[in-house]
């Protein structure tokens, strides 16, 4: 099987998100070259809590880009002149995760266990059957007849920490470089200045934090050939992959909202404090009659809606996959519905005060159309308030998800996300015992990256927004 | 003072026709009343008498906007338009699909939702305040720094997680409370601790960070320094001082959000099984009852527009300086 077998398949969600990499990769380019906005970031590069969490968000961008690569391998009787598919598309992640989807267990077990989590009737050799424990079919099998396991996942991890180490020195190396080519001082001394904190741009924490998460992630790659490091479901699938594949649509339902509300609240909002008189009137009309909808009960609505309308028009969807790709893109668009005014509502602030100023009076006074004045003087001078509130909003749409997973109007129930993890298993904590772990593992992995975008969005604002200077 | 509250209710008009007429749309335009009936019958291939039957018992058969059939002024008044969306601007929700009178039904449940909502805000905004307040008294330390960072982390956290966690740590391990249900009368405090303290806890992040930038603002003014210069203690001028003059954001804060308090908290009314408006929302969620949501949906924005006219009538009360115009 070769690459060129391999049939792509391009989700709608797919395009956009690659879109808005590659946005932010040519913002990055051109604010590059602009001194004035290259200043903010670089004030934010010194800030030592920003790189740290910046790591922890490349990481979960990474793993989402890398989930967002979906394609069609060839079936099994699959020949040049009659190509032949397999049904499913599968992403990049699906491939590499393969052995984690593939070892499925009967039912609930507990993480690093070799047994289940319940009780059933086995039967022995000799014929006879006992009520007991059954082993599992994957985890722990390994394992010899009192064998220690802690013993066991402690040699099992030192590897994963040994290549966690590698990777983390590699960016070292990596990095060192890059400060090589632009002064040429020895690399020695480059090295020296990035792990004393002294460097132009504080790599220290995010060098830290990386190499925490890859000797993190290591271990967990050493251990899952062998464990469910971290359990199983109610119907026997890895813990561990559903959080992975959940990332992406935590990913995606932060970042495409603002994406797809971007347009709409940058165009009203500057329209409405340029223009004044009945354009600002009706523009103001618009976003307090969708304010004054409790935002939940609009997405409700909205969601039940596309749901009657998917349910009867089921046939015209390929797939389970591109239905509910398409469910996840509604509510990305009914969320931005529900989170442009208050964008709209700065913009419309700013542009009130910018039109004032004389630059845009001698602008006007010179013939500049409407149109110039909007796109050259107003808009790149608003960019700011447009970046900050891409960043501010991120961490409250993730929180949202699994807000509305549990409200069920959330992303389709086949769509890996944490809310539809938390919404499935938080009846699992009533039994007894607990069944634990499936909700942890996904309020952990939430918990990060909130947290990380959390922390990031505080010195993102810090850096960039003249007016927030807090005491510090 | 008169004039300014009887223009601010005459804009509210059209905001509420506004919504209405989103409300209408969505529900009757996007999906016909056949839509909705096919996915409320449940079957893939509905007979067209099982639609029209279940049209005609929900009062959905006639026709959406114009009634060609009738006469005079019945053109008009015997549509769905008119059965549904014309009551509903005057608080007549009808019933719901599953033949309930909705009217009864919100002014039964209302109370259960106030009686979570409101000891939850006061107790909320007196923690958070006190909370913030003695952040503020150790500003610039490392006291301060910390606690910042600890209130990132707190509402970091998923409102779920509070809210499954401290039922599973106070009702499942310690047996304190029960784990969810509601009485009438004095035995529901009972039922009522669990989720005040969930609601307190799980606004504690959000809430100290917000009100420590309000302080903080207000603590580089002139009248602080005065105040210290006269030789009062540092205690005296945050709790009299900054307080006192810090209550206009705390204000508009609080107002805006008084009159939602009807509606309930979601998520704490369905997984506490008390039966306010809250769980009556999520009710006609998952039952996809439209008549229910689209009367809630009404409700809500009601009730928000109201909070923004308290908010302006409140400024008045507390700054004498704020004149309405």
């Amino acid at each position: 099987m070769s690459i060129f077998t391999i049939q792509p398949v391009f989700l709608i969600t797919d395009i956009l998100l690659f879109l808005l990499v590659a946005i932010a990769v040519g913002y990055f380019c051109y604010a590059r070259q602009h001194a004035h906005l290259v200043t903010p970031w670089k004030h934010l590069s010194k800030n030592s809590v920003a790189m740290g969490s910046a790591a922890i968000l490349l990481a979960y961008l990474s793993i989402a880009v890398v989930d967002s690569i979906h394609f069609k391998l060839p079936s099994e009787n699959y020949s040049k002149e009659d190509p032949h598919y397999q049904p499913e598309a599968l992403s990049l992640l699906d491939v590499w995760l393969k052995p984690l989807r593939d070892k499925s267990e009967k039912s609930y077990s507990s993480p690093f266990a070799s047994q289940l989590f319940t009780k059933e009737s086995i039967e022995q050799k000799n014929g006879s059957t006992i009520w007991d424990y059954p082993s599992l079919r994957y985890g722990g099998v390994h394992l010899n007849e009192g064998q220690s396991k802690s013993a066991d996942i402690l040699i099992r991890s030192i590897p994963g920490v040994i290549k966690g180490l590698l990777l983390g020195a590699l960016v070292l190396i990596l990095l060192t470089l890059y400060h090589r080519k632009k002064s040429p001082q020895p690399l020695f001394y480059h090295m020296q200045q990035i792990l004393k904190g002294q460097c132009s741009i504080q790599w220290r924490p995010f060098l830290f934090v990386s190499t925490g998460l890859f000797i993190i992630s290591g271990i967990i790659i050493e251990l899952s050939q062998v464990y469910h490091v971290f359990g199983t479901d109610k119907i026997g699938d890895s813990i561990l992959y559903q959080s992975l594949k959940s990332i992406r649509t935590g990913i995606l339902i932060g970042t495409l909202t603002t994406l797809v509300m971007l347009p709409f609240a940058i165009i009203l909002g500057i329209a409405a404090g340029y223009f004044r008189g009945w354009i600002d009137d009706l523009i103001q009309y618009i976003y307090t009659t969708l304010n004054s909808i409790p935002s939940l009960l609009l997405i409700a609505a909205v969601m039940l809606m596309l749901q009657v309308h998917l349910n009867n028009n089921a046939e015209d969807y390929n797939s389970l996959l591109e239905r509910a790709d398409l469910r996840l893109l509604f509510l990305c668009m009914i969320l931005s519905v529900t989170s442009w005014t208050g964008l709209c509502r700065y913009l419309r602030a700013e542009s009130l005060k910018l039109r004032e100023m004389d630059y845009i009076a001698a602008a006007r006074t010179m013939g500049v159309s409407h149109i110039s004045i909007l796109s050259r003087h107003i808009l790149p001078n608003v960019t700011h308030i447009v970046l900050i509130t891409v960043i501010l909003d991120f961490s409250g749409l993730v929180l949202a998800e699994a807000m509305l997973a549990y409200v069920q109007i959330g992303v389709d129930p086949t769509t890996e996300s944490w809310g539809n993890m938390i919404n499935s298993a938080r009846l699992e904590m009533a039994r007894e015992p607990a069944v634990w772990w499936s909700l942890t593992a996904a309020f952990t992995f939430m918990l990060i990256l909130v947290l990380a975008a959390n922390l990031f969005s505080d010195a993102v604002r810090d850096a960039l927004d003249p007016r927030g200077q807090h005491y510090d | 003072m008169m004039s300014y509250i009887i223009r601010r209710i005459l804009y509210a008009i059209p905001i509420l026709i506004g919504v209405n007429i989103l409300t209408f749309l969505l529900f009757f335009y996007v999906n016909t009343p056949d839509d909705i009936a096919k996915a409320q019958l449940g079957e893939k291939r509905v007979s067209q008498e099982a639609i029209e039957q279940w049209k005609q018992s929900k009062g959905y058969d006639k026709p959406i906007l114009w009634n060609a059939e009738a006469t005079g002024i019945q053109k008009l008044g015997d549509t769905i338009f008119f059965d549904k969306s014309i009551r509903m601007i005057f608080f007549d929700f009808g019933s719901s699909d599953s033949g309930r009178d909705i009217n009864y039904d919100i002014s039964q449940r209302m109370w259960p939702s106030l009686a979570i909502a409101i000891p939850t805000l006061l107790i909320g905004l007196t923690v958070n305040i006190t909370i913030a307040l003695m952040i503020v008294f150790f500003r610039g330390t490392a006291i301060d720094t910390w606690a910042v960072v600890f209130c990132v982390f707190l509402l970091s956290i998923s409102s779920l997680f509070y809210i499954i966690g401290g039922q599973f740590f106070f009702s499942k391990m310690l047996h304190l409370v029960p784990i969810s249900g509601y009485d009438t009368g004095a035995s529901a405090i009972k039922f009522l601790i669990l989720p005040i303290i969930i609601g307190v806890i799980g606004g504690i992040g959000g809430g100290v960070r917000w009100y420590r930038t309000l302080f903080i603002e207000e603590i580089e003014k002139d009248y602080v320094r005065t105040a210290r210069a006269k030789g009062l203690k540092e205690i005296t001028v945050l709790f009299r001082h900054i307080l006192n003059n810090a209550m206009i954001p705390i204000l508009t804060g609080v107002v805006v959000i008084l009159p939602l308090l009807f509606m309930g908290s979601l998520l704490m009314e369905s997984f506490f099984s008390i039966p306010g408006l809250g769980s009556y929302t999520i009710d006609g969620i998952q039952r996809q009852d439209f008549a229910i949501v689209r009367s809630m949906v009404y409700l809500g924005s009601v009730l928000y527009i109201i909070g923004l006219i308290l908010t302006d009538i409140s400024y008045t009360i507390v700054d004498p300086r704020v004149r309405l115009n």
